[in-house]
């Protein structure tokens, strides 16, 4: 590329460094903050919170009004699929507490002996029929999902909402012909949202979070699948007490409102 | 300041150690890499029934879109590099626009063109062409992400090689097409073929537009990258050497661009 200057390139990778620089910045707070130090009893510290994608709009909620409960504490955010964060946790990442999808992937946490105690359940969720909005393929119940002519997208066999989905088929003795196994619940709604695809198996939270994009179908079926969300602190947090006092607001009662009003159902 | 071979290379050693940290920022991960390879379970990993089918579809469809980038990416190269019209630079930028966008950005784009519901998938739908979950749509998204190397890797040829030749052909009576095929693509040949090789190798590679434009299904449209993230879920030694098989795919194809672009180099007096 001749055309291009040399001063361009500078100029851009400047930029581009500037981006990583503040990108940084916004994600530790703490180091420019100072703490107050309040009485001896209040809560003061910043913690790192891992959780399951599935929990990224209550927990997002939670923490602010933990962090307003809380006025000497910060709650920093990272969700991904647990997998991925459990993998991220005993590889080193510096997380205090850790919110999992399924009791699977905290077992993984728990056999390397991360957590401070025993983890806590504090949510269900189930799957649910997603379609695009209208219902284009007129689906009703599930076994109208094993029509050929439906182009029904799930979750790969490998990870959480795909086995809850092998489970629910198996139960209901339905032999189901995705054209797509996605590797995350999102891919399957966005295939949904998008009208890709004529169906796809969600979560129930996921679809009450997906709002008017997609219209949600209950079946029975789906109770032979119940997905129990677990949180622990972790062993090595800076600020134990921060923690535990998360991982019990979680637990407690204004945990529990904010994640049924979300769909989530009761451990 | 001394000169090797007839060339100048006077590299100050600063230069030399910063090249150094570089280097060792690009090998480490991989040496990292091959260190969590379980060796005993290699050889059943890599050929495990979904792994095959994988690579065999990776391999498929990588080629399928190297050639639609040969057939789109020539014509584009000479049109960038030999005409000269208004909105030129405009479109330039435009069309290398997929190097730098996030795949993912790519895979709705093209969602939006040739879904369901997209700009031509409508059109598609009526003459019965179903583009979504299947290996064509893998193509596509490959063949976006891989277009701009080519284009990018033969403009710059083309425009070293200059138009001289070119010239002297058209005042002996060359029509353009002749000039085309006996005089310009002959002297470029190999920085098409290094090219190609580019543009395979970043369509082997082929992720986030993927996943998000085309779907993941064992043999239809789960290519090689998609099959490693999705194993990383479960099987985190299946995951990583699958990924070990990938890099050694791709330092071959790296090696090969470079003995391909090795004669064009010289030819245009650049190499030693």
């Amino acid at each position: 590329m001749p055309r291009t200057s040399p001063s361009g390139r500078v100029v851009a990778l400047i930029g581009l460094a500037a981006l990583v620089l503040t990108g940084c910045a916004t994600a530790t707070p703490a180091a420019s903050t100072p703490t107050p130090s309040a009485s001896a009893a209040a809560l003061d510290g910043d913690i790192t919170v891992f959780a399951a994608a599935s929990l990224k709009a209550t927990f997002t909620e939670l923490a602010a009004s933990f962090e307003a409960e809380n006025p000497g504490t910060t709650v920093a955010l990272n969700f991904a699929g647990s997998s991925d964060l459990v993998t991220q946790i005993i590889e080193g990442a510096p997380a205090d507490v850790f919110a999992s999808a399924d009791t699977k992937n905290m077992t993984k946490l728990t056999d390397e002996s991360l957590a401070a105690g025993d983890p806590v359940d504090f949510a269900t969720n189930v799957l649910e029929i997603a379609v695009p909005p209208g219902n284009p393929a007129g689906i009703v119940d599930f076994a109208d999902l094993a029509s050929p002519d439906v182009k029904l997208v799930v979750c790969a066999p490998e990870v959480p909402c795909g086995s809850a989905t092998a489970t629910v088929a198996a139960a209901a003795d339905l032999t189901l012909t995705p054209v797509s196994e996605e590797s995350s619940v999102t891919d399957v709604l966005g295939k949904v949202t998008s009208g890709e695809a004529d169906a796809g198996l969600v979560y129930v939270t996921d679809v009450t979070a997906a709002g008017d994009a997609v219209e949600g179908i209950d079946f029975a079926e789906s109770a032979e699948a119940v997905n129990t969300y677990p949180i622990v602190a972790l062993k090595d947090s800076a600020s134990a007490d921060v923690a535990q006092a998360f991982v019990d607001y979680i637990t407690g009662g204004a945990g529990a409102d904010v994640l049924q009003t979300a769909g989530f159902g009761a451990p | 300041m001394r000169p090797v071979s007839g060339s100048y290379s006077g590299v100050p050693r600063w230069v030399i150690a910063l090249a150094a940290v570089g280097a060792a920022f690009v090998l480490l991960p991989l040496a990292a890499m091959v260190l969590r390879v379980n060796w005993a379970e290699f050889v059943p990993l890599v050929t495990s029934e979904s792994s095959v089918a994988a690579l065999l579809l990776s391999l498929r469809t990588s080629l399928a879109a190297t050639a639609l980038c040969v057939v789109f990416g020539v014509p584009m190269a000479l049109v960038l590099a030999r005409t000269d019209f208004w909105g030129q630079k405009i479109l330039r930028s435009l069309v290398l626009l997929p190097l730098v966008l996030p795949p993912v950005v790519g895979g709705i784009a093209l969602l939006y063109t040739f879904g369901r519901r997209g700009l031509l998938g409508q059109t598609f739908g009526l003459l019965g062409i179903e583009i979504a979950f299947s290996t064509t749509a893998v193509v596509i998204a490959q063949t976006f992400v891989a277009l701009p190397f080519l284009v990018l890797s033969l403009e710059g040829a083309l425009r070293t090689v200059g138009t001289r030749y070119e010239a002297i052909g058209a005042t002996l009576g060359a029509s353009p097409t002749t000039v085309l095929r006996r005089i310009t693509l002959p002297l470029v040949l190999p920085a098409v073929l290094s090219g190609a090789v580019l543009s395979f190798a970043r369509a082997l590679g082929e992720f986030g537009a993927t996943l998000t434009f085309a779907g993941s299904l064992q043999g239809t449209t789960r290519t090689l990258p998609l099959e490693i993230y999705l194993q990383r879920e479960t099987d985190p030694d299946t995951a990583v050497a699958l990924s070990l098989l990938l890099v050694v795919v791709a330092i071959v194809i790296v090696t090969l661009a470079h003995r391909t672009g090795a004669p064009f180099r010289r030819t245009t007096g650049a190499d030693s």
